[in-house]
């Protein structure tokens, strides 16, 4: 009774295709911004803020991106991984070399560096599908870490082959760095999560969004209309890997401070993300978000649960942790396979009648 | 000859035994994808998991052990008894049978019309589940898998070779794994017999029958159900082979799963429908891959193993986009 | 009846095929096949199963390039093309089997048809407000008179997967009228459809053909639409043109008889 839509008519083409065309999701969305802005700040313990928003919004970010390509253009990409180390890298080789750069700049930087790699490497789509397709981008996932690992250049020389991040700061605050406070982070990735959302919102709902959409769902007649598909399939190669980019860059310089490239950023990252994506929903931008914060939450509450709760010893619970996302995984495709967004958007259906079945 | 040379067919000898060591994993992928049109991306950690049952069931070790003990505080890990190689080979088959089973019922038979993509997922969540199950049931450290098979170099073809190298060169003779050699024999004959199976059984040609065409194999009253159980039975006694000869090389561990990731470039060559194409793809990749790391790899920091099978695999399929013996993929507009 | 010989002398040929051979490894599909098409007609192609129509509308919209022959279109020649290139020339098209985008609504559907005139580029639809939005609009505004046009503004939210087929078929060709093209390829379009169907699908090709002018090539089965609706009909069989002419001249040709009509219907 309170989520009405009738008596709401629009009367523009404009308001027709808002975002939130129902006023109280409008509402509910400045209220979330609200919170994630002005109240979550004044009560972030350093925990909370390292455990689980910071990673939530970094790695929302990449599903964000990973979304675009796999989600919106039906092209299925294993090489999240190595995207994010070309970002984590491009980071580290330009906040050395030009320290007096910002950060902000820093890392849309590396966005666009990143850009451009996962355009060249997505060149394969243009004649390799499906399966094959996920094949090879596993060529790009294994070559990228080898090469950033192999080439001395690109961790600056250093013995380790580790590279860290060095301070930085961001209209006097410091972001980057041992000294670094959470909250400051925090609100960092929160910026650029906000902003790379309605990034992809405004590209999705365009023409270079239904240029994606028309190559997943019958790239033939994609063509008949007019869609280039080499160009609809490198976009969407580029635009996300600049998102994967952005993402592995303050995965790097924000979160964790220093990073070794097979490890951080190994097959098993390329895993996680498409997990997100699917758990989420394909093609949604609010899917992404949830599927993120699924995945972050999830060995979070696990290991609370078992370790802190029941005293299990922690490689019994990361075994339980497999076991329940696997299975979570093969549940949700066979009950949902549309995502926890399908999940929401039926739930949504079903409040704008109640009290009414249907 | 010169030493070189002979390092050279050394060289191209031990790839192409590596690259039946792939095809092995690489056959159920098929098996797989031919019968049900899904891509098994668990058929590494079903190679594991039928390694771990294997020498959990010879050393009488007590499944969910670990987990026990930390419900019930109780320290037990064996029976205390030893299963005879060749009974616990058989009761090994057995799980994996029943596996299939499991897998057929509450995974497959609710997944039935979704796109392939979601069977891929459905698939890496079965991977994950896997991965967990087996180290919570037979414990995650590192297991030695002894069936009798030998191993190290084979001296006599050491001795043997050993003159063969030119005058005034220092040559050690010829070194070939002797666990190599009967893992190829033992790939050959699967492959064989795989084949003989799948074109004159009736079994065999059902197979090919769901293969071909789902709707018409039911309508000529082939039981999609009882095929893809037998399916995924064949492909665990596959990966139950492929585990032995993996993880009597290098002991039953985590890693054994990646080997599937190894299998992916030879199925790209080879094409996911062909049996002789996983061969021949492997062969491509285990000689393609060696060869490379000993002439090339030294030149750029090595450990060129990583990527090149991929790199490989991704040239020639930008050549040709179903892979070597692939089925065309051919779009009716 | 001197409707169609007037529209002839008055009109250009908008589309020539001349000489056409088309092969798939050993098949021949398509031999030596020549036609015209004018600027403003209704012309059918015709023929039995497996005759090669829709291999050659392939060969019009640049899926299938021809071993041998010359094509036409609008005065140039055109050499090697890819469809999508073709799309921006002015010719669009629907299929057998429906090519809708499964995904989409029947809106959004509709809206990918204006993709040729859509122009601004990726930096103002990333910040979206301003010259892009406007853009969207007026294309929003023009996709939803082809809306009207046919009929379907109740389930223009509705994702084309769940409509029935005949509901498909017509979003399909409003997305082919939302290009605005010259030319209008149309793949059996009253396929499955019943009688009701049939004559809204009609009504509706001939209003796109009297209002809009586009020149408009289909591929049909049912003669009792051919006869109605074709300005002009080619007759295939196995490759081969075995007749081009008005209705009335092919209906009484001997050897399309033979080939295809047998029993008038």
């Amino acid at each position: 009774m309170f989520y009405r839509e009738s008596g709401d008519f629009k009367k523009t083409y404009q308001k027709d295709s808002q975002t939130f065309p129902i006023k109280f999701d409008r509402m509910r969305y400045y209220f979330v911004l609200a919170v994630a802005f002005l109240v979550i700040p004044m009560f972030l313990t350093d925990y909370m803020a390292n455990a689980v928003m910071i990673p939530f919004l970094v790695w929302a970010i990449a599903a964000l991106g990973l979304n675009i390509l796999v989600g919106y253009t039906g092209q299925l990409s294993l090489g999240t991984g190595g995207f994010m180390a070309v970002g984590a890298y491009a980071t580290y080789k330009l906040m050395t070399a030009f320290p007096g750069m910002d950060m902000v700049s820093i890392i849309l930087l590396s966005g666009l560096i990143t850009a451009a790699v996962g355009a060249l490497f997505g060149l394969p789509s243009l004649r390799i599908k499906g399966f094959y397709l996920a094949v090879a981008t596993l060529a790009s996932q294994f070559f990228l870490v080898w090469l950033l690992n192999k080439v001395p250049w690109f961790y600056n020389y250093s013995a380790s082959g580790q590279i860290s991040a060095p301070q930085r700061e961001m209209f006097g605050v410091i972001i980057t760095g041992p000294h670094a406070t959470p909250v400051a982070a925090y609100i960092f990735c929160l910026v650029f999560a906000v902003g790379l959302a309605w990034l992809a919102r405004n590209l999705t709902r365009g023409r270079l969004g239904r240029s994606w959409m028309a190559i997943r769902d019958m790239d033939i007649a994609a063509e008949i209309i007019g869609v280039n598909p080499l160009m609809a399939k490198l976009s969407a190669f580029a635009v996300s890997s600049f998102f994967i980019g952005i993402a592995g860059s303050l995965f790097f310089s924000v979160y964790l401070g220093a990073a070794e490239v097979t490890e951080a950023f190994g097959i098993t990252v390329s895993f996680a993300v498409l997990f997100m994506v699917i758990i989420g929903g394909l093609g949604s931008i609010f899917g992404s978000f949830v599927g993120a914060a699924f995945m972050v939450l999830m060995p979070v509450l696990l290991k609370n649960v078992l370790v802190g709760g029941m005293g299990w010893p922690t490689d019994l619970a990361a075994h339980f942790e497999y076991i329940i996302v696997g299975g979570l995984i093969i549940i949700f495709l066979i009950v949902e396979p549309h995502g926890l967004a399908q999940m929401a958007r039926v739930l949504k259906e079903k409040l704008r009648l109640w009290p009414f079945p249907h | 000859m010169s030493a070189d040379f002979l390092y050279t067919i050394e060289v191209i000898l031990n790839g192409l035994m590596a690259g039946v060591m792939y095809s092995l994993v690489a056959l159920g992928f098929v098996l797989i994808f031919k019968a049900s049109g899904i891509f098994n991306y668990a058929q590494g950690v079903m190679a594991l998991f039928a390694a771990l049952t294997l020498v959990g069931i010879q050393t009488g070790q007590i499944p969910f052990s670990h987990l026990i003990n930390a419900i019930f505080g109780t320290n037990i890990h064996h029976f205390g008894w030893q299963v005879p190689t060749v009974l616990a080979i058989a009761l090994t088959v057995g799980v994996m049978v029943v596996f299939a089973i499991i897998v057929e019922r509450y995974i497959l038979h609710h997944l039935v019309n979704q796109e392939p993509i979601i069977l891929f997922m459905a698939t890496i969540g079965l991977a994950y589940f896997m991965e967990g199950f087996g180290d919570i049931m037979w414990g995650s450290d590192i297991k030695t898998l002894d069936v009798g098979l030998p191993s190290g170099g084979s001296r006599w073809l050491e001795d043997y070779t050993l003159g063969w190298a030119a005058e005034g060169e220092q040559y050690y003779g010829m070194y070939l794994d002797k666990l190599d050699m009967v893992a190829s024999l033992v790939a050959i004959v699967l492959v064989v017999s795989l084949t003989i199976f799948s074109q004159y059984t009736t079994t065999g040609r059902a197979l090919r029958a769901v293969a071909d065409d789902h709707q018409a194999a039911l309508s000529v009253g082939i039981s999609l159900r009882t095929i893809w159980v037998i399916v995924w039975s064949i492909a665990g006694f596959v990966a139950l082979v492929a585990g032995i000869m993996w993880g009597a090389k290098s002991g039953v561990q985590f890693s054994l799963s990646l080997i599937a990731l190894k299998a992916l470039p030879v199925l790209m060559l080879g094409g996911f429908t062909s049996i002789p194409g996983a061969i021949v793809g492997g062969l491509i990749i285990g000689v393609g891959e060696k060869l490379f790391e000993y002439a090339i790899g030294p030149m750029i920091g090595g450990a060129t193993e990583n990527w090149f099978a991929y790199v490989l695999a991704l040239m020639f399929l930008v050549f040709r986009p179903q892979g070597l013996f692939g089925e065309k993929i051919i779009e009716r507009v | 009846m001197n409707e169609p010989l007037q529209k002839m002398e008055a009109a250009s040929k908008l589309l020539e095929l001349k000489n056409i051979d088309l092969s798939f490894g050993g098949v021949k599909a398509i031999s030596n096949i020549s036609f015209d098409v004018l600027e403003g007609e209704v012309r059918a192609i015709i023929g039995p199963n497996g005759a090669g129509k829709s291999s050659m509308l392939n060969v019009i919209n640049g899926f299938y390039h021809p071993q041998q022959g010359e094509i036409w279109f609008d005065g140039k020649q055109r050499h090697s093309m890819k469809p999508y290139q073709i799309a921006y020339q002015g010719i669009a098209r629907t299929f057998q089997n429906i090519a809708l985008f499964k995904g989409m609504s029947v809106l959004d559907n509709i809206m990918t048809g204006r993709f040729t005139h859509m122009h601004k580029n990726v930096l103002w639809q990333a910040l979206w407000k301003g010259p892009a939005e406007k853009e969207e609009i007026e294309n929003r505004e023009f996709v939803e008179h082809i809306i009207d046009f046919l009929e379907i503004q109740a389930i223009r939210k509705t994702p084309v997967g769940r409509l029935p087929y005949g509901l498909q078929k017509r979003v399909e060709l409003g997305r082919a009228l939302a290009a605005q093209p010259k030319m209008l390829l149309l793949d059996e379009p009253m396929a499955g459809m019943n009688v009701e169907e049939k004559e809204d699908m009609c009504r509706f090709i001939l209003d796109v053909n009297d209002t809009f002018g586009t020149t408009i090539v289909l591929i049909e089965h049912d003669m009792g639409v051919v006869m109605d609706i074709a300005d002009r009909v080619v007759v295939l069989d196995y490759g081969r043109k075995i007749g081009d002419g008005t209705p009335d001249v092919v209906r009484n040709d001997q050897t399309v008889i033979d080939a295809y009509l047998g029993v008038s219907h």
